[in-house]
């Protein structure tokens, strides 16, 4: 299919790569700017980073339309930034500050936004996929032309949920894109050891359109991803999309990774998605000065969105306590 | 606040259920309802009947048997623009749904900030009364009354099963309405145009002597006491607190300062129960107006048995809670 379609100019293909390089490198850098304040003991709790792994946050969300919804899991700070989550919301919520975009009362595994269609990233592993089922069934209902993308790891194919979500989606043909980030690690063990099939073989049992992608490459991710979306917002029914990729750090940050040789861990750290974008761009005639000028700008607005966190009162105990349920005014 | 532009009709519990379905499908387009069986079959306890004939099945869904899921995607269909009404078709059925129910639909309102809400209602039954054995007879309300963000109603009338799920289904948050199997057959007198309000108790029956606090089909049970005792000159105050998550702390402790003797009746398990919290409540609240220790009446600590013999045994009977109240006077 993708054959057909007409090969853009270069110039336009350098403007998206370009583009899809700005968002990995804005998620690469705010994922660095936490390892430093997590290491200051400014982050409070625990976060699970995606770096390497931005090829696919940044791939999938340039497809997306503005109606799309997205459930996300514990490694979501690519998908919410890559969606357009507002930085300092962004920060604030996870240094725990009362302008967080969830008011501090999440965190990093409930980062939110539902004027962006952010269903919330989660603590449980796999329970994003059925309730991006059922907002798939909503879009259906409401007929609003949108798609719902479940992020998922690999980890998460051993859960239940994926199963049941699989087949409901089947045989409703639901506007559902399940994208699985297949980075070989289910927390502290390879998934090879933990699950026995595989996931084109579990699609193909359901009747479901698969594709499996090199989740590094950034322009492989999007088109593939268009095609997905494409086909599930016109009638034809979920699709899965296997994104393989690598886990560079550790389960949670601060893993020590014992687990893991220091073999596999450096070609983990070669595949790098936002090198391999840079290099490209620097072949096609980017030069070296204006990345490194882009990067620092991306780097100031991150610096700004810690410092404003930083800023930032601390969540008052009260307003929380009252907001357990919707309160009467606001019904 | 009750507009009567009906008049009332007498209709079976199951009855007043399927037609709050309805009413709230014709006043809203955004009301779906998702369920094992609820579709083609009209539900296992008919409570669906003719529903999908009327709104099509893309509206009534009938899933797969995938009570985890199903739960699930209701909570993903509310934060998108759906009001979704589950069935679950046993209470027992819900330890599949509990981190649907216990991590996402409880916790998305909070832990979102406020951005939206979880307009989702679960109606499952519970109870026993039928030799449905162990893992299709329990009462499990009080797991859920336990979560801070779950809303949980247990009508004991046709009247509540109508205005109750017709308020849980407007309500912005996650309500499980707990229906019981041995009511739904039961009949009574309803206005459509009734409205009612989560968290109301109702007085069943005035008495000045003492006060018996229940919920879903024990209610019936203890006014049944409160009869046999009126015969011997004491009143019994009957009050049925319609929902448990709130309940209507204010109503239970009024009672208590007209009688001062109490008595919570349900038909769970009583140790770790409902009871516990309304008793604890008096104990902290209400410690004053006692002039005799607030006394449980609930399941023994067993699993709801099949043989009709142990049913009978692990039943809440009238003489059970005339006992209860006789140890009080």
């Amino acid at each position: 299919m993708s054959t057909k379609r007409k090969t853009p100019p270069d110039g336009e293909q350098q403007e998206r790569l370009l583009a899809l390089w700005r968002t990995m490198t804005l998620v690469r850098q705010a994922e660095l700017a936490l390892v430093r304040l997590f290491a200051d003991s400014e982050v409070p709790g625990f976060i699970h980073l995606s770096v390497g792994q931005e090829g696919i946050s940044t791939g999938v969300a340039s497809a997306l339309q503005p109606q799309d919804t997205l459930a996300t899991n514990h490694r979501g700070h690519g998908h919410v930034l890559a969606r357009g989550m507002d930085l300092n919301g962004f920060f604030k919520e996870i240094m725990g500050r009362a302008g967080g975009l969830c008011q501090g009362r999440g965190g990093s595994m409930h980062v939110a936004d539902l004027s962006l269609g952010i269903l919330g990233a989660n603590g449980i592993v796999g329970a994003g996929i059925p309730i991006a089922l059922g907002s798939a069934i909503a879009h259906a209902v409401r007929r609003t032309e949108g798609v719902a993308v479940a992020f998922f790891g690999d980890g998460a194919m051993a859960e239940g949920v994926l199963h049941e979500t699989l087949n409901m989606a089947a045989l409703w043909k639901c506007p559902l894109l399940l994208v699985c980030e297949n980075n070989g690690w289910s927390e502290f063990s390879p998934t090879s050891r933990q699950f026995a099939a595989q996931l084109e073989a579990l699609s193909a049992a359901f009747g479901i359109a698969y594709q499996k992608v090199d989740g590094n490459e950034v322009l492989a991710v999007s088109d593939a991803t268009r095609r997905a979306a494409d086909a599930a917002r016109s009638g034809s029914g979920p699709q899965v999309l296997e994104c393989i990729t690598q886990r560079v750090r550790g389960h949670y940050e601060g893993d020590p990774q014992k687990y893991r040789d220091a073999a596999e861990m450096g070609l983990a750290a070669e595949a790098d998605p936002v090198q391999l974008a840079r290099d490209t761009l620097l072949k096609q005639g980017c030069t070296e000065a204006q990345m490194q000028a882009e990067a620092a700008e991306i780097q100031a607005r991150i610096e700004a969105a810690v410092a404003a966190a930083r800023a930032d009162a601390l969540p008052p105990f009260d307003s929380a306590l009252a907001d357990v349920y919707t309160p009467e005014q606001a019904r | 606040m009750s507009a009567t532009q009906n008049p009332k009709q007498d209709m079976r519990y199951a009855q007043a259920v399927s037609e709050a379905l309805r009413d709230a499908m014709q006043a809203d387009d955004s009301v779906i309802l998702l369920g094992e069986d609820i579709g083609a079959a009209g539900g296992s306890f008919k409570a669906t009947r003719g529903l999908q004939e009327a709104f099509g099945p893309e509206r009534v869904r009938d899933t797969p048997i995938s009570e985890s899921s199903i739960v699930s995607a209701a909570v993903g269909a509310a934060l998108t623009g759906l009001k979704p009404v589950v069935e679950i078709m046993f209470m027992d059925f819900i330890t599949l749904s509990m981190d649907a129910l216990v991590n996402q639909a409880a916790k998305a309102r909070f832990m979102f900030g406020g951005q939206g809400s979880v307009p989702m209602v679960l109606r499952t039954p519970h109870g026993g009364g039928l030799s449905a054995g162990p893992q299709h007879s329990q009462c499990l309300e009080a797991w859920l009354a336990h979560i801070p963000g779950l809303k949980v109603v247990c009508p004991s009338t046709p009247q509540d099963a109508y205005s109750l799920l017709r308020a849980s289904i407007n309500d912005p948050d996650p309500v499980i309405f707990v229906e019981h199997k041995g009511l739904y057959a039961r009949k009574g007198p309803v206005d459509t145009g009734e409205t009612a309000r989560i968290g109301q108790a109702r007085i069943v029956r005035p008495g000045q002597h003492v006060t018996v606090v229940s919920y879903g089909a024990t209610v019936a049970t203890s006014v049944q006491a409160a009869q046999q005792m009126a015969g011997e000159g004491i009143e019994v105050e009957v009050i049925d607190l319609r929902s448990i998550q709130p309940w209507d702390r204010a109503a239970v402790l009024a009672s208590l300062a007209r009688t001062h003797r109490m008595v919570v009746v349900h038909e769970a398990v009583r140790d770790f129960g409902v009871g516990a919290e309304i008793v604890a409540t008096v104990m902290e609240a209400g410690f004053d107006e006692l002039d005799a220790p607030v006394l449980r009446v609930g399941a023994p600590f067993m699993p709801a048995p099949f043989a009709t013999s142990l049913e009978q045994g692990y039943a809440i009977h009238v003489e059970t809670i005339v006992r209860a109240i006789r140890q009080t006077l």
